[in-house]
């Protein structure tokens, strides 16, 4: 248990994705304008994570890792030159069906994500949680507390630059340095504020 | 080379680069930036795919149905970036190492999918192809400036050749650590934008709120 919550709090603190791994920038800076908004993809990143982590943990460890085709009689092949492209696919795929579940059985959540949700596929953020989890070679339920942990992490990030920005754009900024300048150099402060976590370990 | 290749070519260098006005890719410019050289390495990757996607979805525009235009982008980019990723893990398994996550990363990188819709989905291949060399080279200015910046006062070196002589070794240069921890990155990109923007001033964002000029309190107040 121990290790899992260590894992976690890694995940969410020590391993930022948005501030110390720089992953998820795009959408983390076109889209911290409101914390309402923010929040909203925040939650649609964190349960994206949370299922397509694991999920293509399942695929790494049954089809494409070396000799993992055994079952099938292959133990030989090695498919693991396909993982990009099979992530990216199972990515997509899931965000869609998610889109679809949603629309039918929660109604209210599709419409407070729904715009969000397609944008997802391309966050590198959700790509880039898979790829730790197959270089890092997690375990199923290693995979499964990594990725809601990194989503969760991200979530956090991304509502409070959208609450630190919401006062900003009352701020008098120097000329050149509106908009984007001065959002990177609040990121770089709150990056800085989140390495006081880098010797954390449960 | 006629006035329109050229314009292509250079555009995106300075008045329309992807990571300082069109906020594209900003991820990897900031992960890879540590040393010069593994972000060199980058940008000729992210450069190479850039261009050939640019050029292969061009060359099948015309063929594809617009509702799965999305999956097969994305398709032709993944199939690129896995031969870069193979390429480098065969004559650079170093550096290929150190890029780790990021090299595969390129699939999601904004700018090749922005490059594709925005351009090659409109123009005929050559053109695209050119666009996609012009779009990369802008964002590898903007890695190279971030990638010297960091190197040389992160560890004193440049391309792992000593420029500075450190403290430790006996010379004089004491190394800033910040430079080589992740919020170096934001601040350095924060300012080379300022840089950008006072010298183009057109490019300058619009204020959403302008504060009112101070006058005399109302009664009611």
């Amino acid at each position: 248990m121990e290790h899992y919550l260590s894992l976690f709090v890694r995940a969410v603190f020590v391993e930022n994705m948005a501030l110390q791994m720089f992953l998820g920038m795009c959408t983390f800076l076109a889209v911290s304008k409101k914390v309402e908004t923010a929040v909203g993809l925040g939650i649609a990143v964190v349960v994206v994570q949370a299922i397509t982590v694991p999920f293509n943990n399942l695929i790494f460890q049954y089809l494409l890792k070396d000799g993992a085709l055994a079952w099938a009689g292959q133990p030989d092949l090695d498919l693991s030159f396909l993982g990009f492209l099979v992530y990216i696919g199972v990515i997509a795929a899931i965000v869609q069906v998610l889109e679809m579940v949603l629309d039918k059985y929660m109604p209210a959540l599709y419409n407070a994500l729904g715009v969000f949700l397609p944008l997802i596929t391309v966050n590198c953020a959700i790509l880039g949680a898979s790829l730790f989890m197959v270089e890092r070679q997690y375990t199923f339920s290693e995979s499964v507390v990594y990725g809601t942990g990194a989503g969760v992490g991200w979530a956090l990030a991304i509502a409070a630059m959208a609450a630190i920005r919401e006062k900003l754009k009352y701020s008098d900024v120097p000329h050149g340095l509106r908009g984007l300048g001065i959002t990177f150099v609040t990121t770089g402060l709150m990056s800085l504020g989140f390495m006081s976590f880098s010797g954390l370990s449960l | 080379m006629s006035a329109d290749t050229k314009s292509i070519l250079i555009k995106p260098i300075f008045s329309n680069n992807p990571i300082g006005l069109q906020i594209l890719g900003v991820c990897s410019a900031l992960a890879v930036t540590t040393s010069l050289k593994v972000a060199l390495v980058m940008c000729v990757a992210l450069t190479v795919v850039t261009a050939f996607s640019n050029f292969f979805i061009s060359c099948v525009r015309n063929y594809m149905p617009n509702s799965i235009r999305i999956i097969v982008q994305m398709t032709i980019i993944a199939s690129l970036v896995i031969a870069v990723d193979l390429i480098l893990q065969a004559f650079a398994y170093a550096i290929s190492k150190q890029l780790s996550v990021f090299v595969g990363l390129i699939i999601t990188n904004c700018i090749v999918m922005g490059r594709a819709e925005a351009f090659a989905m409109k123009n005929p291949p050559v053109v695209s192809f050119l666009d996609g060399i012009g779009n990369g080279l802008g964002y590898s200015v903007v890695l190279i400036i971030v990638g010297t910046v960091r190197e040389l006062f992160g560890s004193g070196s440049l391309l792992g050749i000593q420029i500075l002589p450190l403290i430790s070794n006996g010379g004089w240069y004491q190394p800033n650590g910040l430079m080589l921890l992740a919020p170096s990155a934001f601040f350095i990109i924060g300012f080379l934008i300022w840089a950008l923007r006072s010298v183009r001033t057109e490019q300058v964002e619009k204020d959403e709120f302008r504060i009112a000029a101070h006058t005399v309190a109302e009664a009611s107040h």
